[in-house]
Parts: C-alpha cells; sequence; structure tokens
C-alpha cells in the first residue's frame, strides 16, 4: 500500500485568495517590461497612452481586473517606483 | 577618566616637531586620525597610535594614503574633527581626497611632512617641493589653506590654527611642514587651554524642513552630520543648494564662487607671517619653513656687513600673502626667493611684486647653510 | 462607485515608499531594463522592515551607474569619489557606532579601481554593509570591460572578447573571513531583500553581490538587448545553492553554466569595532 500525502493547509476553508488594486505613475513608466512578463496571472498588458517620454505605461488586459493576487511582483521589480498593488477585501468591491 | 586632563600640559616642553603637531591636534579636538606610513611623517601616527585610545579616540591605519584621506572625509562627515599626515608621494596620492573635501566642503586637516622628491627622491632628507601641489594639485577650481611652520612652536600652534580654519570655512587645510621641522626638536610652550582658541564648525540652528546643505544665501552653510535626521545629499558632482547633482550655468557658476569666495574674502584674516629688519631694508628675502631659520641668520649676517637686507617669512603660503609682499616690494629695490626647490614660491611673488624678484634656490634634500643664502644676498647687492 | 470602476487601474502621483526615496528626482537616470531601480527599491524594504530608525541609515556609494544610488534614496547619502565609498564608510561607521552604514557601489567601483579598500575593509571586518551590483560592465563610461566581465564577452574596449579572468567575489570575500556572504540577482527581489535585511543585523562586514540587467550597455554588446533578455536569463540560468562550493562560483555568463545564488556564509566574526575595544582597555581609556 502506498502512502499518498497530500499537502493541504489544516485552515483551508478559511482561506481566501487576495485581490490586488494595481496603481500607476505613468510619468515614471519606461516601458521595460517587467511588470507585464513577471505577472504570475498576465493582468497587465503594454497600454496605448505614451507619457511625456514617450513610453507606454501598462494597463490591466479586459476581463483580468479581478484576477490580481497582490502577490506584488510587479511592485517589487518596477525599477521605477511607478506601479504599486494594494490589497482590497473582495467584500469592498463587490 | 576625563579625556581634557591628558592633554600636553601648559608649560615650556622640549619635543620632536612630529609630536608637538601630534599634541596639537589633541588638543584642537581631533577624534579621527587615519594614516599610512610614510617616512619621514611616521612620528606623527606613532604619537597618534599610542594617544588617541588613550583619550578614548579613534586612531586607525588604513590601506594607503588614498584610503587615509577618504577616510577622514568619512569621519568628518559623521561630524568629528580628523586629520593625517603624510609625506610627498602620499600627498600625491591624496589629491583627489582634497577636491572632495573642497566640494563636499567636509573640513579636514592634512599634514605634508615634505621630503626630497620628485617620485621617491630622498625619504630621509628635507625639500620644499610640494609649494605648488598643496594648491594646485587636484582637480578644478577650489581654494584652500596652506600653512608652513618653520620650528617646533610654529608646527604646534599652526596645526591648532589648521584646525581653526579648516572647521570655520568648512575646508580642507594643510600644514606643510618639512623634514627637518618634524623631527627637530625644539622648545615648546603650551599655553593655559583657556588662551588657546578652538573653533568648531557652525551647526545649523533652524527648522529641519527649511535646512539646505549648500544654501546659497550663505558663504559657509552651517553643517549637519550624518545620523541627524536631516537626510542630506552630500555630492562629488557640481550640485544646487539642496546638494542635488546639477547641469545648470547657475549652479555650477554659485558653486564655485562660494567655493574660492570663502577663502578669498577671508584672505586678508588668514594671512600670517612675520618680518625682520624690513623697514630699511633694500633687498627683501622671502622664505618659509626650515629655510627661514638659515635666512635670518643670513640676513643677520648680512646687516653686520652693512648690508640693508630685510625679511619677510611666510607662515600662510596659500591663500598668497599679496599685500605684504606687494608693500615690501614697493620699498625694495629687490626680492629674493629662498627655498630648498627649483622655483616654486618664487611664482606668485613674482606675480604681486613691483620690483626685480630673483631665486636662491638650493638642492633639494639638504638646508641651505647661512653662508650660502649670503652668497646669494651678496650677488644680489 | 460600481464594481469596474473601482478596480481598474488606478493613475496617482505617488507611491507608498515615496517617503524613502527622493521622489522630486524621479524619474531617475537610467535605462529602461536596467535593474538598479529595483535593487533601490530592496533596499527601501529591507531599512524599512529594519528595527534601525531610519535616520540612522547612511548610504554611502562611488562614481557610476550604481554610484547614483545615493542620489536617489531619502536618507544621509554621500556620493564620493571613484573607488573611495569603503574607505569613507569605515570612517564614519569607527567614529559613529549609532549609525548603519551601507555602501551601494557598482563593480568597476567597488572591486576594481576600489579593490584594495575592499579586500583590507574586509580583512579588518569593519560593521559596514557593502551591496556590490554587478552588471559585468563600466556602463556610465560607455561599456568598457572590468574585472567582473567574463572571459570572451564583448564590450567597447574588448571588441573581439575578454581576455582576462573574471574575479569570482563570493570566494574573494569569504575567503577574507566576511561574516556574511551572498548573491543574489535583481529578478529575486524578495530574497536579495531578505538578505539585505539579515546584512544590516549582521555584525560585522556584510557583502551581497547582486547580479543586475544591463541591456544597453553590457546586453547591447552581447545578445542580451532588452530588460527582459536578463530577466530570462536569471530565470533560466540561476540555481539557488546556498551551501555551494565557492570555488565553483564564478560566473561565465556560458550557455548551460548555472549562476548560483543563495546566502553561502552567515557566520560570527569579532568585528573591528570589538577589537578596537581591547585598544581602548589596554590604553587606560576603558575599564
Amino acid at each position: 500500500m502506498t502512502l499518498k500525502i497530500v499537502r493541504e493547509p489544516i485552515n483551508k476553508h478559511i482561506q481566501k485568495i487576495p485581490l490586488g488594486w494595481i496603481h500607476i505613475i505613468p510619468e515614471r513608466c519606461k516601458e521595460c517590461g517587467f511588470c507585464i512578463e513577471l505577472c504570475p496571472k498576465d493582468v497587465l498588458i503594454v497600454g496605448n497612452e505614451r507619457n511625456i517620454k514617450g513610453y507606454r505605461w501598462p494597463k490591466i488586459a479586459d476581463g483580468k481586473a479581478y484576477d490580481c493576487i497582490a502577490c506584488k511582483m510587479c511592485e517589487w521589480i518596477c525599477p521605477e517606483f511607478a506601479i504599486f498593488v494594494k490589497e482590497v477585501e473582495r467584500g469592498e468591491v463587490v | 577618566m576625563s579625556g581634557e586632563l591628558k592633554l600636553l600640559k601648559p608649560g615650556t616642553h622640549f619635543l620632536m616637531g612630529n609630536i608637538a603637531c601630534a599634541e596639537a591636534a589633541l588638543i584642537a579636538g581631533c577624534e579621527f586620525y587615519a594614516g599610512y606610513p610614510i617616512t619621514p611623517s611616521n612620528e606623527i601616527a606613532e604619537h597618534m597610535s599610542r594617544r588617541m585610545p588613550e583619550l578614548g579616540r579613534h586612531f586607525i591605519q588604513m590601506e594607503d594614503e588614498i584610503a587615509s584621506a577618504v577616510a577622514i572625509l568619512g569621519a568628518s562627515a559623521a561630524g568629528v574633527k580628523s586629520m593625517t599626515a603624510t609625506s610627498g608621494p602620499g600627498f600625491s596620492l591624496m589629491m583627489e581626497s582634497i577636491g572632495l573635501s573642497a566640494m563636499l566642503e567636509l573640513p579636514c586637516v592634512i599634514v605634508d611632512v615634505q621630503r626630497a622628491g620628485p617620485s621617491t627622491g630622498i625619504p630621509t632628507f628635507v625639500g620644499q617641493g610640494d609649494v605648488m601641489q598643496s594648491r594646485w594639485g587636484s582637480h578644478g577650481d577650489y581654494e584652500l589653506v596652506v600653512y608652513a611652520p618653520s620650528s617646533v612652536q610654529e608646527f604646534f600652534d599652526l596645526t591648532i590654527e589648521a584646525f581653526n580654519t579648516s572647521e570655520w570655512l568648512r575646508i580642507p587645510t594643510i600644514v606643510l611642514s618639512d623634514e627637518v621641522v618634524g623631527h627637530m626638536y625644539g622648545r615648546l610652550e603650551v599655553p593655559p587651554y583657556d588662551k588657546i582658541t578652538i573653533i568648531n564648525r557652525k551647526k545649523y540652528e533652524g527648522r529641519k524642513e527649511d535646512y539646505l546643505p549648500y544654501n546659497y544665501e550663505t558663504l559657509i552653510p552651517p553643517f549637519v552630520a550624518a545620523g541627524e535626521g536631516y537626510r542630506i545629499h552630500m555630492t562629488g558632482l557640481t550640485h544646487d543648494e539642496r546638494g542635488y547633482p546639477s547641469l545648470e550655468i547657475e549652479d555650477s557658476h554659485k558653486l564655485l564662487e562660494r567655493l574660492v569666495m570663502k577663502v578669498r574674502k577671508n584672505a586678508k584674516n588668514l594671512w600670517k607671517y612675520e618680518s625682520y629688519f624690513i623697514d630699511d631694508a633694500d633687498i627683501v628675502v622671502i622664505t618659509f619653513g626650515i629655510t627661514a631659520r638659515a635666512s635670518i641668520e643670513a640676513v643677520k649676517r648680512a646687516r653686520k656687513e652693512g648690508l640693508k637686507i630685510g625679511l619677510l617669512k611666510l607662515l600662510t603660503l596659500w591663500p598668497f600673502p599679496e599685500d605684504p609682499v606687494k608693500i615690501a616690494s614697493q620699498y625694495a629695490r629687490r626680492i629674493l626667493v629662498a627655498e630648498i626647490n627649483m622655483g616654486q614660491l618664487i611664482h606668485p611673488v613674482r606675480e604681486v611684486a613691483e620690483c626685480p624678484v630673483a631665486s636662491i634656490n638650493y638642492p633639494v634634500g639638504y638646508v641651505p647653510p647661512p653662508e650660502y643664502i649670503l652668497d646669494g644676498i651678496r650677488a644680489a647687492v | 462607485m460600481s464594481r469596474s470602476q473601482i478596480l481598474r487601474e488606478n493613475i496617482v502621483k505617488e507611491s507608498p515608499r515615496d517617503d524613502l526615496i527622493r521622489k522630486d528626482r524621479f524619474p531617475h537616470i537610467w535605462c529602461p531594463g536596467c535593474s538598479l531601480g529595483t535593487v533601490l527599491k530592496c533596499y527601501v524594504e529591507a531599512i524599512a522592515s529594519s528595527n534601525i530608525p531610519i535616520d540612522k541609515h547612511v548610504v554611502v556609494s562611488g562614481i557610476g551607474c550604481t554610484g547614483r544610488i545615493a542620489g536617489y534614496i531619502k536618507l544621509d547619502s554621500y556620493h564620493v569619489t571613484h573607488g573611495r565609498p569603503i574607505a569613507f564608510a569605515e570612517g564614519m561607521r569607527i567614529v559613529r557606532p549609532d549609525l548603519e552604514v551601507t555602501v551601494i557601489s557598482g563593480d568597476g567601483d567597488l572591486v576594481t579601481i576600489g579593490g584594495n579598500h575592499f579586500i583590507h575593509a574586509i580583512r579588518r571586518n569593519v560593521d559596514i554593509n557593502v551591496f556590490l551590483v554587478n552588471n559585468f560592465i563600466y556602463g556610465m563610461t560607455g561599456n568598457q570591460m572590468g574585472s567582473t566581465t567574463p572571459i570572451g564577452a564583448r564590450s567597447s574596449t574588448s571588441p573581439y572578447g575578454c581576455p582576462e579572468y573574471p574575479f569570482n567575489l563570493p570566494l574573494l570575500v569569504a575567503s577574507l573571513g566576511a561574516p556574511f556572504v551572498a548573491r543574489w540577482t535583481t529578478l529575486h527581489v524578495r530574497q536579495l531583500a531578505d538578505a539585505m535585511k539579515r546584512a544590516l543585523q549582521v555584525k560585522g562586514f556584510a557583502f551581497i553581490e547582486i547580479i543586475t540587467s544591463c541591456p544597453v550597455g553590457f546586453g547591447s554588446y552581447n545578445e542580451l538587448r532588452e530588460g527582459l533578455d536578463f530577466i530570462k536569463l536569471f530565470r533560466d540560468s540561476c540555481v539557488v545553492d546556498h551551501n555551494a562550493d565557492l570555488t565553483k562560483v564564478g560566473i561565465t555568463l556560458r550557455p548551460g553554466e548555472p549562476i548560483v545564488l543563495g546566502n553561502f556564509v552567515d557566520r560570527e566574526v569579532p568585528t573591528y569595532h570589538d577589537l578596537e575595544k581591547e585598544v581602548f582597555k589596554k590604553a587606560g581609556w576603558l575599564k
């Protein structure tokens, strides 16, 4: 008989997937693409608008507004301090 | 245990020049010494390594003179008085930091016990070849103050003076001693401590939000140290009054103007010199450091021969004491500049003198005997 | 407010970390795709979560792209001459034990022109943190090779490929007895910030080599023209091994040869300041 170990949090029933609210400072963006590439949920895409230096800052892809899980990778990796994520309660927006 | 009790006591002492310099630094309030071994300045570092820990102050032997000169600036930025001592080859390595000290306006004192050069030269013999390097050694426009002692007493007094000037103007100051003054033993009178003037850098007093590290409205901006909560930025780049790098023409102009004007405007207060037999002199010998000692004897002998010779001993070499030299040149027929090099101090003398100027040069490594200078005087007569 | 309005990306003017950066100087001068800003971000997060009061942190940096970090962080910050930040930091730390002095500067600055100060500060074990940003090249001056450029890598002064062996920095630093040695890339942001936080706690010389992207400099000569090319390189070739044999962690950037990351060394070593106390005791200043 093989023992199958399934790793599962014991408090799984009360765990919630966090929801992030993305904030962007367009003037600082240099369109390096790090935030778009490293978003695990592919929430961000290259935007249409350009800032004063001609860079297109990221925007949220259609239909992805509720996919951000507030991992904050975009905030950490952004070399420009141009993007950050605030965690919000799902209840707040429903 | 109080540090004050362990300073060199007021009264008469018989000390080596280098040690008098180290004791002067302790009295002036030097809290940090960083140095690298080099002949003939070693006694300063050796003495400091023993004395600084006795007073709870810091001595460190760095890996080279570049590091020594930068480390004292780091300590100065942290708010303490700091110094280093070296000789020609090490002094050459410190040039970069002299510029940084001037640019960041961090006070520091550098003692250069000159030896014979160029390059390694004769490490144990005397020279006066760093006169121009001490003023012009680092790149760009800046001003600093250079003192040149000729005796143990002057080495002591001018070291304290160098700390005071450095703290007052927020500039690097240099004590340009030489091997003979450094190694000679001599009489030293230490005045009572309350008779010794000690100047500390002016600290900023005011609202934290209003502080500008390089305020354009001040010639010498008040200082704040690291860790006081002002979150200042200092950069060796040309900067504006906030300390931020700037490419603007007015920032560059205002910065450089301030860096030079704080010395130029105060030049008259910085000039130190002594004159001997100058009132009726036909010929004036201008000299400094150990050469002044031989020259005074030569001038005395010349007077005995009936020659009207005077002498001007410069204790401040830079900013160059223009007025006394100019006045001397207006009354004298000729000026002779005596120095142990191939002719350095003669250049600023020639710039301001209104009479012919000639050199009495002596081969680097040796102190000219009085007869040699007397021969030079006779030839000029 | 409707549901969709709330969750649109929110266009703002300031970030929550603007209290620790000189926001009036942003956007900074670094190229698009350069990760120096990420280093700054990680450092800011590390000091914000450290137990040391923010006003006691001091940053010293030298010359070069990384040298500009001092100008963007809102702490007491000193931007000194080329190669000399470690010597400056030593002087500052020795006279002021209350300060947490961190040197953040580049590879050319710290280990090439400043190599002598670097090895001697480690030997002394002065209590400073040195975060060395390695971009394999002299970026600011126009992409010349340096002492960390891998063999064969091209640069503006090695058009036929670099003919020199580069430094293996973790090995060098560990061999000199440093209490903390780590290496991370700017992709490993959380590990990097944790390592920085640990470095701030460590007594003595704490060293982190930070491998960073340099698409406009090193990259343009070596087929890594976008910042994302570096991200892919880091993702594909980095191996985390805290117990790695440091003799084998030199960086070659050759395909198939890993960049080894980790917190390699974390040990207690008496610092210069501990030993200086003995001097004070023998001199009679301390009982």
